[in-house]
C-alpha cells in the first residue's frame, strides 16, 4: 500500500498508464500541428485529433462534429455560460443556476451579473437535488440558459438532468451541464438528457490536466456561441489556439477507457464505497451522510464526524488525502458553500470529510482508511468538549456559546 | 498546511486532557469558543485557595491542531502559576512558542480567553470582586 493513499480522486485523478502510452508519441515523433495542412506532420496530428472527439463524443452520445476543445473545464464553463450570454443577449438577459455549483460556473455567473444579466441562484433541497417546481417557477420570457451540473464535486449527488432538460427544451431555453464529476463514473447521453452544452476535462477520468472540451449542440437547436478567445478562428470559430495534441489524445483515450470499463468499475466502486460507509456507521455513533444516497456518484462518500473538526481529523489521519469541508481547511475561513446550501448547520459542516474513490483503489485501502478514521476519531472524541457534553444529556443546540 | 513541529507533538500527546467536577468552589472552568465557528475550548484550572496557586489545569478542545495544541500548551503553562502570574499569559506568547501562522492567531486568542473565562470563574466562587480585566 502506497502512502498518502489517495481518496480525493473528485479533486483530480492520476493518468492511467494506458493514457500516456497514447499520449507519449504526440510529445515527440508526431508532434504536428494540427492545422498545418500541407504536411504529412500535421495530417498525422489532426488524424488524432479527429479520433479523440470521436471517442470523447461516443462517451457522451453526441456528434464528433460537436466537440469543441478547450484547456479544461474551468474555460468550458466560461466559453458556454459567457457565450451563451453574448450571442443572445438579444433574446434575453436571465441566467438561471444553482448554489451548489462549481465556482466555475458561479464566478462566471457574477461576472455576468455585472455586465447586466439577471442571475437566480435556486436553492437547494436538503437532499442536495434542484426542486423542479422552483426551477420551473424561476423561468421568465428573458431566460436563456439554465446551468446545472450533471453531479456535484463535494457530494456527489446526482441531479435530475433529464428532467431538467425536459423543463428546458418545453420553455425554448437552452440547457448547459458541467458533467466534470460525472463523465466516464455515469452514463451520460446529451440526446436522452436533453443537454444543449456540457463541459468535460481530463484530469477527472484519468486523462491529463490542462485539456477538456464542451460539446455544442449542432440540431435541435443549432447551439451558436459568441467565442471568448480571438485568433486563428480553430474549433469553428469557438475557441482559438493551436490544439493540445497530445492532451486531447489523452482526454480521448481516457473516455474511451472509461466508456468501456464503466460498467465493471461503477460496481467495484460502488462496493467499495458502500463498504466505507457501513464500515463507520458500525463503528462510529453520531456520523451523518450529507447528501442523498440515493442518486449519487458510485465513488462518492461525504460525511459528517459530529463533534470532531474536519481540520483536526485530517492532521490525525495525515497518511490519507481526502478534503474537509471544515472552514480550517479553506482559504476563506467559511465552512463549505455547498454543504450549508444544504441547509447543514456550520457545526456539521466543521466536521465533514469527502472521500472520492477512484480506478486505483483497492479494499485493502478502504479497510486500512476506515479503521484510521474510527480511530482518530474517537481519540478526537475524548478530546472534544461537546462530545463530553452531548454524553452527558446537554442540548447543544441551548447552550449560549460566546462566539467571537 | 504546515504544522510546526510542537503543534504536532501536542496534537499527537495532548497534555492535561480532562474534566473536573466544574461544581467545586477551588475548581474554576472556562469554555469558550462556538460549534459554528469551528472552535469551542473548555479550560479548568483548580487552585489551592490557601496560597492563590494552581496546581492542576485539564483542558478539552473541538477544533483545529493548532487549537489542541494552544490549549494544551496553556494548561501547561498554568500549572504552578499564581491566579495573577496566570492572567500574564498573552496570546502572542502561545503564538511564538508554537509557531502559529497568522491564520491560527485566533486559536491563540481563544486560549487566553479561556485562561481568563477559568479564572474568572474560580474569583467569582470564592466571592472576590472581578476586576473588568478579567472578563473577556
Ligand atoms: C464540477 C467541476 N467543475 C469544474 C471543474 C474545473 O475543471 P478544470 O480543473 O478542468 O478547470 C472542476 C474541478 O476542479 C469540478 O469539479
Amino acid at each position: 500500500m502506497s502512502k498518502p493513499i489517495y481518496f480525493d480522486n473528485h479533486a483530480t485523478t492520476p493518468v492511467d498508464p494506458r493514457v500516456l502510452e497514447a499520449m507519449i508519441p504526440y510529445f515527440t515523433e508526431n508532434f504536428g500541428n494540427a492545422a498545418s495542412r500541407n504536411h504529412a506532420y500535421g495530417w498525422v496530428a489532426e488524424d488524432a485529433v479527429e479520433k479523440g472527439r470521436k471517442q470523447i463524443a461516443s462517451l457522451i452520445g453526441a456528434n464528433s462534429k460537436e466537440i469543441v476543445f478547450t484547456s479544461g473545464a474551468t474555460e468550458s464553463n466560461n466559453l458556454a455560460i459567457k457565450g451563451v450570454a453574448e450571442m443572445y443577449a438579444e433574446k434575453g438577459n436571465h441566467i438561471i443556476t444553482a448554489a451548489t455549483e462549481h465556482k466555475a460556473v458561479l464566478d462566471t455567473c457574477k461576472h455576468l451579473e455585472k455586465k447586466g444579466c439577471r442571475i437566480t441562484y435556486l436553492p437547494l433541497k436538503g437532499d442536495g437535488l434542484v426542486d423542479l417546481d422552483m426551477l420551473r417557477d424561476a423561468i421568465t420570457d428573458k431566460t436563456i440558459l439554465i446551468s446545472i451540473m450533471y453531479a456535484n464535486n463535494e457530494i456527489g449527488v446526482i441531479q435530475p438532468v433529464k428532467e431538467i432538460g425536459k423543463i428546458a427544451k418545453e420553455r425554448g431555453v437552452l440547457f448547459h451541464s458541467d458533467a466534470v464529476q460525472a463523465c466516464g463514473k455515469i452514463p451520460v447521453n446529451v440526446i436522452e438528457d436533453g443537454i444543449d452544452l456540457l463541459s468535460i476535462t481530463g484530469h477527472k477520468l484519468y486523462g491529463p490536466k490542462g485539456v477538456g472540451a464542451l460539446y455544442v449542440r449542432r440540431k435541435n437547436p443549432r447551439v451558436q456561441l459568441t467565442a471568448q478567445m480571438d485568433g486563428g478562428g480553430h474549433e469553428r470559430g469557438m475557441r482559438s489556439g493551436t490544439l493540445n495534441v497530445p492532451g486531447i489524445v489523452g482526454l480521448g483515450a481516457a473516455c474511451e477507457i472509461a466508456q468501456r470499463e464503466m460498467p465493471a468499475e461503477s460496481a467495484r466502486l460502488r462496493a467499495l464505497r458502500d463498504k466505507l460507509r457501513a464500515t463507520l456507521e458500525a463503528n462510529l455513533e453520531e456520523t451523518y451522510i450529507n447528501g442523498t444516497m440515493e442518486h449519487r456518484l458510485p465513488n462518492n462518500l461525504n460525511m459528517s464526524f459530529a463533534y470532531v473538526e474536519g481540520e483536526s481529523l485530517l492532521m490525525g489521519i495525515n497518511d490519507i488525502a481526502v478534503s474537509s469541508g471544515s472552514a480550517c481547511t479553506s482559504a476563506t475561513l467559511e465552512p463549505s458553500y455547498v454543504l450549508k446550501a444544504l441547509g447543514l448547520g456550520d457545526d456539521l459542516a466543521h466536521t465533514s470529510i469527502r472521500f472520492g474513490l477512484g480506478r486505483f483503489n483497492t479494499e485493502a485501502e478502504v479497510d486500512y482508511v476506515a479503521q484510521k478514521m474510527i480511530d482518530v476519531v474517537n481519540k478526537l472524541r475524548e478530546l472534544s468538549p461537546l462530545w463530553e457534553m452531548f454524553k452527558d444529556g446537554v442540548d447543544l443546540s441551548k447552550v449560549q456559546w460566546t462566539a467571537h | 498546511m504546515a504544522y510546526s513541529d510542537k503543534v504536532v507533538d501536542h496534537y499527537n500527546n495532548p497534555r492535561n486532557v480532562g474534566s473536573m467536577d466544574k461544581s467545586r468552589t477551588d475548581v474554576g472552568t472556562g469554555m469558550v469558543g462556538a460549534p459554528e465557528c469551528g472552535d469551542v475550548m473548555k479550560l479548568q484550572i483548580q487552585v489551592n485557595s490557601a496560597t492563590g496557586i494552581i496546581e492542576d489545569a485539564k483542558f478539552k478542545t473541538f477544533g483545529c491542531g493548532s487549537a489542541i495544541a494552544s490549549s494544551s500548551l496553556a494548561t501547561e503553562w498554568l500549572k504552578g502559576k499564581s491566579v495573577d502570574e496566570a492572567l500574564e499569559i498573552k496570546n502572542t506568547d502561545i503564538v511564538n512558542e508554537l509557531a502559529l501562522p497568522p491564520v491560527k492567531i485566533h486559536c491563540s486568542v481563544l486560549a487566553e480567553d479561556a485562561i481568563k473565562a477559568a479564572i474568572n470563574d474560580y474569583k467569582t466562587k470564592q466571592g472576590a470582586p472581578v476586576s473588568a480585566e478579567t472578563v473577556s
